[in-house]
């Protein structure tokens, strides 16, 4: 008896009718239900029961914590979102699992750290994921460098700074740049000098996208402020001259104060407006201190994809 | 020596898991079978016939008694070289083959690598298999696989044969190919013990029977003892169809066969019965004994046990 | 010994291959692909890092899973099939049988963990473009794994000496999850007083410690490992799966058949 073909007929019909329906149904019960759920919810977010559950294989969720850490960061940065709540829990549970993973603990120094809309604002936070890293490898001079950045960079507490990069110092095979920095601390703490040297170190030791995208527009920010700092001095320079403002570059390059014309990192030309130096494009360069039009509001920060995408 | 000596060898099962219940198997059983015999153990089923070969093989043990097979207790690992068994719908390994199968058991028999080959080969022809030496078992049918099982029994030669109802499940060719191989067997000097309740099979086959039931042994012997020691019967035939009101009462059965009747009387009652004949002037054609048949005994032995315990099994 | 537990270990490998247990080397091969080529993406930087994880993290799951699967049903399957009858007519000691099936199922998976090994390092060569000497440490990382599934695989076979296949299954899981947590236990002994701490250290000792053996992170991160260590997993593993087989053994022997 061969297979009825009545049976078969309406059997494949219906099944591919429901295959349909159930692509519809499930797309409508996205629509309907509200967003919040999956993203912000870690089911365990305590580190030591993850690390229970994991029967041993802690490395590999490690791996899969870190994922899911960079991934909800990219995702959040991509949507311009100003706050990252998650990402310490996320850090935390990858640490404890896998304490040896140091990329998770440069990744806390640069985005745990630093105030929203650039990072979660959790900066004691950071400090104490990145002692518990050097409590676990106190032979990775990275951690000692983390930690003295934190503590420069969103505390302002220089000494304890310096203190952390002279211990990093101490480490063999160490960056040279700890040593500098330990060392020049105490006198030129706030100098844009030191920035500069911090967010080199950083982009010559980082292989994380996000960690040396954040290093290069911090590195351009600082090149804008340092040109833009020069421009007001040669302004400065001239109003004392001729008692009053430069209408252009041109005036200063008449006057012999300037050479060429300033560009800024992206080869655009600076702004002279009323006496005040400008950037054209002010939503290029976040992080910058100077060259903003007055009453501007910095956009959520959104790292360019050639910056990530750079090796 | 006897081959196979088995002194009061029983097995009580303890039944529940709270309260343990006992439940008897094999009652205390004692049977000698002799070197060269065919000899048959016969029981309906349940009576304990798989029980007892499994004591014997050392699959289950017993909870009193013992046994010895050609004088060397059944708990000798040397016993096991000499002995060859086919359990009661036999399951192999379904993923080997028949080659592979017999391979495998005469390694675990020990019999010696250069002779495995021939020796599995041999007992392939024998059993008629070399065409499905290749073949996956678990696409055999139920009679090949029967015979996979005497192969595996008789591939290392052993002195005495153990087979649980070796005739079961196959058709009357297959039937005829095993009754073959018994007497073949016992033509070379083996032992063959086997169990079963089709009764004809014994009847033809065995030197000597023991029944059991329930457990418990109802009588041992050569069958023509056996059959014997039951009260004969004679068959009487005589011309016409009229039947002597005497004879209704002398004979077991009555039937008028075209212009012939045939009666069956006791041996006690052939006398009388002759003589009622005579004087009705009725012309006696043949008076022929009549074999009782081992099934007569049997039943018999079963019955009286049945009627004793006051249980119909 | 004679060579009748070579033969018993031999036909139970053969088994296991016609089951096709083998086929999970093709599950394997097709995460570490995906891996190997993913990794690329997703982790930049630690690609190295995940590939060793991920891949040592399958090859003991997925054992631990075959040893449980089939280990359960060493014993039990052989009884209800009644295939045993023909080999216990034979001139076979039970506990050869035990052995025999044991180390046929733990031959399974170290062929099995080779074929596995070769994959892993083949991610690796495609992840790092190069071997590090640091990478020997893997080998060390798959003894250990090897050791491990000895463990399991004798548990299981004690379980399948005298109990139904679902059963077995559930105690054996549940062994293997404890025991990962079994140094967790022996350091909660320490904190119980009186009865209590007799019984959790009894417990913690009586089970399979799993967690000295798992040193996947370590090598992931290319850290050496201590001969002592390898010495002392050694001894304990072996231990531990012997104890396991002389129970079984115990209990065969005892056991009537169906």
């Amino acid at each position: 008896m061969r297979p009825s073909a009545r049976t078969t007929r309406i059997a494949a019909t219906t099944l591919l009718v429901c295959l349909v329906t159930s692509g519809f149904a499930l797309h409508h019960l996205d629509r309907i239900q509200t967003h919040v759920a999956t993203d912000e919810v870690l089911f365990i977010s305590s580190p030591k029961t993850v690390k229970r559950l994991s029967l041993g294989y802690d490395g590999f969720l490690a791996d899969v914590y870190w994922t899911r850490a960079v991934q909800y960061f990219g995702t959040k940065h991509h949507q311009g979102a100003r706050e990252y709540k998650l990402l310490a829990p996320l850090l935390e549970i990858t640490t404890a699992l896998d304490p040896h993973l140091t990329v998770a603990y440069e990744f806390g120094a640069n985005f745990l750290a630093p105030p929203p809309p650039y990072g979660s604002g959790m900066p004691l936070r950071a400090i104490q994921l990145t002692e518990f890293g050097i409590r676990n490898n106190p032979d990775e001079w990275k951690l000692y460098y983390n930690l003295g950045f934190i503590y420069y960079m969103e505390l302002q507490e220089y000494a304890k700074a310096a203190d952390a990069f002279a211990r990093g110092a101490k480490v063999p095979g160490s960056h040279p740049a700890l040593k500098v920095m330990a060392a020049e601390m105490a006198q030129h703490a706030g100098e844009s000098q030191m920035a500069q040297i911090m967010w080199t170190t950083a982009l010559q030791s980082a292989r994380d996208p996000y960690i040396r995208a954040n290093a290069i527009t911090h590195l351009r920010a600082l090149q804008v402020d340092a040109d833009i700092t020069i421009l007001e001095k040669l302004i400065s320079v001239y109003q004392q001259k001729t008692s009053h403002l430069p209408s252009s570059f041109t005036d200063l390059q008449s006057a012999g104060l300037l050479q060429v014309l300033p560009l800024d990192p992206f080869g655009h030309a600076y702004s002279l407006v009323a006496g005040r130096v400008e950037v054209r494009e002010p939503d290029d360069f976040p992080f910058i201190t100077k060259g903003t039009p007055p009453g501007y509001v910095a956009p959520a920060v959104r790292f360019r994809p050639e910056d990530l995408g750079a090796s | 020596m006897p081959a196979i000596s088995i002194i009061e060898l029983e097995k009580t099962y303890s039944v529940g898991f709270w309260r343990k219940r006992p439940k008897i198997a094999l009652r205390p059983l004692t049977l000698n079978v002799a070197e060269g015999e065919i000899f048959g153990f016969l029981g309906p089923n349940g009576a304990g016939k798989t029980t007892t070969l499994k004591l014997l093989m050392g699959l289950i043990f017993p909870t009193g008694g013992s046994a010895r097979i050609l004088d060397m207790d059944i708990s000798d690992l040397r016993v096991k070289t000499q002995i060859g068994f086919l359990p009661e719908q036999p399951y192999f390994y379904d993923y080997l083959t028949p080659s592979e199968l017999l391979e495998y058991y005469a390694q675990l028999s020990g019999v010696p690598t250069p002779d495995r080959r021939r020796k599995v080969s041999q007992v392939l022809s024998r059993t008629g298999l070399q065409d499905a030496a290749g073949t996956q078992l678990r696409k055999f049918s139920k009679g090949m696989l029967q015979r996979v099982g005497i192969a595996q029994a008789i591939l290392h030669d052993p002195k005495v044969l153990f087979l649980d109802e070796p005739m079961s499940g196959l058709d009357p060719i297959g039937r005829r190919e095993v009754r073959d191989l018994m007497e073949e067997l016992k033509q070379q000097g083996k032992t063959v013990f086997f169990s079963t309740h089709i009764l004809s099979d014994a009847e033809s086959l065995c030197d000597r029977v023991a029944i059991i039931h329930q457990g418990e042994l109802r009588g041992v012997g050569a069958v023509e003892d056996l059959t014997s020691s039951v009260e004969g019967k004679a068959e009487i035939v005589w011309q016409g169809s009229s039947i002597p009101d005497s004879l209704n009462s002398l004979a077991t059965e009555c039937h008028v066969v075209g212009d012939t009747v045939r009666a069956v009387v006791r041996e006690a009652n052939q006398d009388a019965a002759i003589d009622a004949l005579r004087r009705e002037g009725l012309r006696i054609i043949s008076v022929t004994p009549v074999r009782t048949s081992l099934e007569e005994y049997f039943v018999r032995k079963v019955q009286v046990s049945q009627t004793a315990t006051g249980v119909i099994s | 010994m004679s060579a009748r537990v070579g033969y018993i270990a031999a036909n139970t490998f053969r088994e296991a291959v016609r089951d096709r247990v083998l086929y999970n080397l093709i599950a394997f091969a097709l995460l570490m692909s995906a891996a190997a080529i993913l990794v690329g993406q997703i982790s930049i930087g630690i690609e190295r890092l995940v590939v060793v994880n991920l891949g040592l993290t399958a090859i003991s799951l997925f054992g631990v899973v075959i040893a449980i699967f089939i280990g359960i049903s060493l014993v039990s399957k052989e009884i209800e099939k009644r295939t045993l009858y023909t080999v216990l007519s034979r001139p076979v000691q039970r506990w050869e049988f035990i052995l025999g099936k044991f180390l046929g199922l733990a031959g399974t998976l170290v062929v099995n963990t080779f074929f596995m090994a070769i994959g892993i390092f083949g991610a690796l060569l495609y992840v790092a473009h190069g071997f590090h000497t640091a990478d020997g440490w893997i080998v060390v990382a798959l003894y250990f794994i090897i050791l491990q599934f000895l463990m399991i695989t004798a548990v299981a076979l004690l379980f399948s000496s005298f109990s139904t296949p679902l059963l077995s299954a559930v105690f054996a899981f549940s062994l293997f999850i404890i025991g990962s947590f079994a140094a967790d236990l022996r350091g909660f002994a320490g904190m119980a007083q009186g009865f209590a701490h007799w019984l959790v250290t009894g417990a913690a000792y009586l089970l399979p410690n799993l967690s000295s053996l798992n040193v996947i992170t370590s090598v992931a991160h290319q850290q050496p490992i201590s001969a002592q260590l390898i010495l002392s997993n050694t001894i304990y593993a072996l231990v531990y799966a012997g104890m396991a087989i002389c129970g079984s053994v115990l209990i065969f022997e005892r056991r009537n058949l169906k």
